[in-house]
Formats: structure tokens, sequence, C-alpha cells
């Protein structure tokens, strides 16, 4: 068989693949982003015995690489009695990651901002809520998602390692049907091209976000 | 004699080990502009800071009003919370050395931020007011400009529109031409004197030792975290007294 019939025929194995891929990339990046600035704000403007323990995670998971830590997950929660079964341990260890990475985004975003700009707003009456809200966050956002959008690619790529714990996502349909067809170059070209697209479409989104910005300047 | 409106009593504050301020005493009454001089690192910034609790101050008293800053009524000093300072702030009008205008809101809305969030206006009569103070400051032209897009002077000029449109009973101003190119400080200064003229109360912090004597009710002395001198501008610059106020007038020209 030609190569572009057999893909026509495991279409339908790499499209369910692929859904998988595309699950557990969305699930990470959206409880990485809601604890990543959860703790990036706190890693901020949080008390010093919240910022100790914060920094101590970050720096450990950003220290350990992606693929160790899915292993850790799955293999040493059973042992310490959290048996957590492949999926959610993946989209756990994931998360982990994504999270350390999104925390340190969000620091340095905020960070970045003036601390003119808090004065600023203090003094025309506003409460420290009021100040996050209508000008430090406004700000930090435009800083925020070009890295923010970096990460979410790595997520993206970061998920094919999932199928070396046993989930069928995109890289493990195609490497099932690489052991039916033995024919690994269209394959994994096409599996190629499709990460490539999804993760192209991300990050011209976040040139395209950074042209707009260009123009707010202090 | 009516109680002055902002009325200071030993107030002291340390950085570490060093005293920045060091029973600071002094009095602005309602409609008076009172400048404060003297080299850096005498504490006329700092002060000026802790009048709208953008500092605090260890010791001592700050009213505004009859109001203290700092602290919570009752024994005990204790600190005020974020909400309760937030409505004593209001009292007061800042202007930035660095002008610290919002990047990311126009001209009129970096005016109009206050009075929405804070003054709790509707957009029309928050709008409405904004553009009266940017005419005032002759900047209705650039009501929709970016503060990049803006001059250094326009900048300035923006932020003290954005500090006296909240009414505030007092406008504080901290070195508000010292960040700006020489040319464009004329045009800074032309606006506070039409304030001052206005009858607004000011405490100004200044190097412009000709704007000091020309706007000022009273000029202060700072010197070492204290006053050393207050007076009229022409006893105070004219005929100084004190050798270090001699020393300080001497290098500033």
């Amino acid at each position: 068989m030609k190569g572009i019939d057999l893909i026509v025929q495991a279409l339908p194995l790499l499209l369910r693949g692929l859904a998988i891929s595309l699950e557990i990339s969305g699930l990470v990046v959206a409880l990485a982003l809601v604890a990543g600035v959860l703790l990036g704000a706190a890693l901020v403007y949080g008390p010093l015995l919240l910022r100790l323990p914060i920094r101590g995670f970050v720096d450990l998971i950003r220290g350990i690489p992606m693929l160790v830590l899915i292993f850790f997950v799955y293999y040493v929660g059973p042992a310490a009695g959290l048996d957590l079964g492949s999926f959610p341990a993946a989209v756990l260890a994931l998360t982990l990651f994504s999270t350390a990475q999104v925390a340190e985004i969000v620091r340095g975003a905020l960070s970045s901002i003036h601390h003119g700009q808090m004065e600023a707003a203090r003094a025309i009456g506003m409460t420290f809520p009021q100040c996050l809200a209508w000008v430090i966050l406004p700000q930090a956002a435009r800083r925020f998602l070009p890295p923010w959008i970096n990460s979410v690619t790595d997520a993206v790529k970061g998920s094919a390692l999932v199928s070396l714990v046993g989930i069928v996502d995109l890289m493990q349909s195609i490497q099932q049907v690489i052991g039916r067809t033995y024919r690994p170059m269209p394959f994994y070209l096409l599996g190629a091209v499709i990460y490539f697209a999804i993760n192209y479409t991300l990050s011209s989104a976040s040139r395209r976000l950074e042209a707009r910005f260009a123009d707010v300047r202090e | 004699m009516t109680d002055p409106l902002v009325r200071m009593v030993g107030v002291t504050k340390s950085f570490g080990a060093t005293k920045v301020l060091d029973g600071v005493d002094l009095d602005v009454n309602c409609g008076e502009v009172v400048t404060i001089i003297g080299p850096s690192g005498s504490g006329k910034t700092t002060l000026l800071r802790c009048v709208n609790a953008l500092e605090t101050y260890d010791a001592g008293s700050i009213r505004i009003d009859g109001q203290e800053v700092g602290f919570r009524d009752g024994p005990g000093h204790r600190p005020r919370r974020d909400r309760e300072l937030a409505r004593i702030r209001v009292e007061t009008g800042m202007v930035f050395q660095l002008f610290y205008l919002f990047p990311h809101l126009t001209a009129v809305e970096n005016v109009m931020l206050g009075l929405r969030k804070v003054r709790r206006m509707g957009r029309v009569a928050a709008r409405e007011k904004a553009l009266h103070w940017l005419d005032r400051v002759g900047l209705a032209a650039r009501a929709d400009h970016l503060p990049s897009q803006l001059s250094g002077g326009q900048q300035q000029r923006v932020g003290i529109a954005r500090a006296v449109a909240m009414d505030p009973k007092i406008l504080l101003l901290d070195e508000v031409t010292s960040a700006l190119d020489p040319e464009l400080v004329g045009e800074v200064l032309a606006v506070v004197r039409k304030l001052a003229e206005e009858g607004m109360t000011m405490l100004v912090v200044t190097h412009e030792m000709g704007f000091a004597r020309e706007v000022s009710d009273r000029v202060v002395f700072m010197d070492g975290g204290r006053v050393q001198i207050a007076g009229a501008p022409n006893e105070v610059l004219r005929n100084p007294s004190n050798d270090r106020l001699r020393a300080f007038l001497a290098r500033v020209g």
C-alpha cells in the first residue's frame, strides 16, 4: 500500500490519539494556569513563610526533567499509597512541571512592573486589590502572555512523553500504527507535522499579541 | 485661628540604623503653600511620603483634618489596614518626580481611573471631569494619547491633573520637575503656580529655589531629619541666618 492510503486507513486511530493529547494538554494548561498564577502572585506579594516553600517547590520542579517527573509520579506514587492510574498520574506530573514554569513567569511579569505604579495607584486612594486589578495586572498580562504561550507549547510537546506510561495519545497511536505497518517514515513525519501545526499556531498568535502591545511602553 | 489642615508633631522614622526623620514638627494651614528644601538625604521626600502613608513613621503624629494618618485611634499605635489607608489617601493628592502615569491607559483614562474606582463616578461624568482637568493643565488636545506619546512635561501635567481631579484637601509635590529637560520645567511650574494662586493647599519638595521663593507662603529648610528653619521665603532665603542653610544655598546656586 502507498503511504497516503496507509495514513487514510490509520486516520481514525490517529485522531483518537490526537484527541487524548489535546485533552491532556488542555487540562495541564488550565490547571497550571490557575495554580501558577496563585503561586507566582504569592512569590511577589506573599509573606516570607509562604514564599519560602513555594520558592523551594518551583526550584525543585524546574530542576527535574519532565520525563523523570512523569515516571516518579507514575511508579513512586503507588509505592507511597497514591495509585492514580496512568492518565491522572500523567496529568498530575505535567501539571506540576507546568505550574512551576507558570509561577516563575507570573513572578517575573509582576516584579517587572515598576514599584512606582503601585505607589501611584495607592496615592489616588485605591485599595490593594484595586491596584492589582486596574493597574498592575493589565500591565503584567502583556509581559506574561508571550512567555506563557511558550510554556503552553512546552506542555503540548511534553504531552508526547505520556506515551511512555502507556497512554494512547497521538505519539503512542503513531507507534502502534508503525508497529503494524512497519513504515516509520510517513507516520513520524505526520506526527511531526501535527505537533508543529499546533505549536506554530500558538507561537504565531503570541507574536501577534506582542506586536499589538508594542505601543504600550513606560 | 483655625486648626491647621496638616499637623505633624515629633515625626520620627528610621531605615535600619539611620534616623531619616528625627522629630519633625510642621503645620500646613488651609490654602497655604509650604515648600520644603534641603540637601538630599535630609528626609524631605520621606516626610512627604509619610503624609499620604506611602511610608510609615515610627513615632510622632501626622494628622490631616484631625485624623491620624499612619495609626489607628486609641492606644498602642496599631497600624492601619489597607482599606483605611486607601480612604485616608483620598484626602491627599500626590505628584511624583518620575510621573508614574499608568502606561496602559490614555491621558484621560489616567485621570478617570481614580474617579471611577475610588470616587465611584459614572463613566460619562468621570470623563467629563477628567477632560475638564486636562484642559486646565493645557492638554485637552492630548486626552486620548498614551503616556509614551507625550513629552515629560506633558506627562507630568497629566500627573498633576490625575491628582487634583480627586479633589484632595492637600496636594503633595515631590520634586516634580527634577526629571524634566530644562526647557520643559516652565510649563509644569506654570500649572503649579496657577493652582497655588487658586488657593490649593500644597506641600512641595523642590530644588527650584526661584520657584520656592515665588509661590511659597512659607519655606522650610530640613537637614539631618529635622526642620532647621521655617519662615517666610524672604527671611529664609534672602538672609539665611543658619550656617547649614547658607552652605546649602551656596551649593544649589
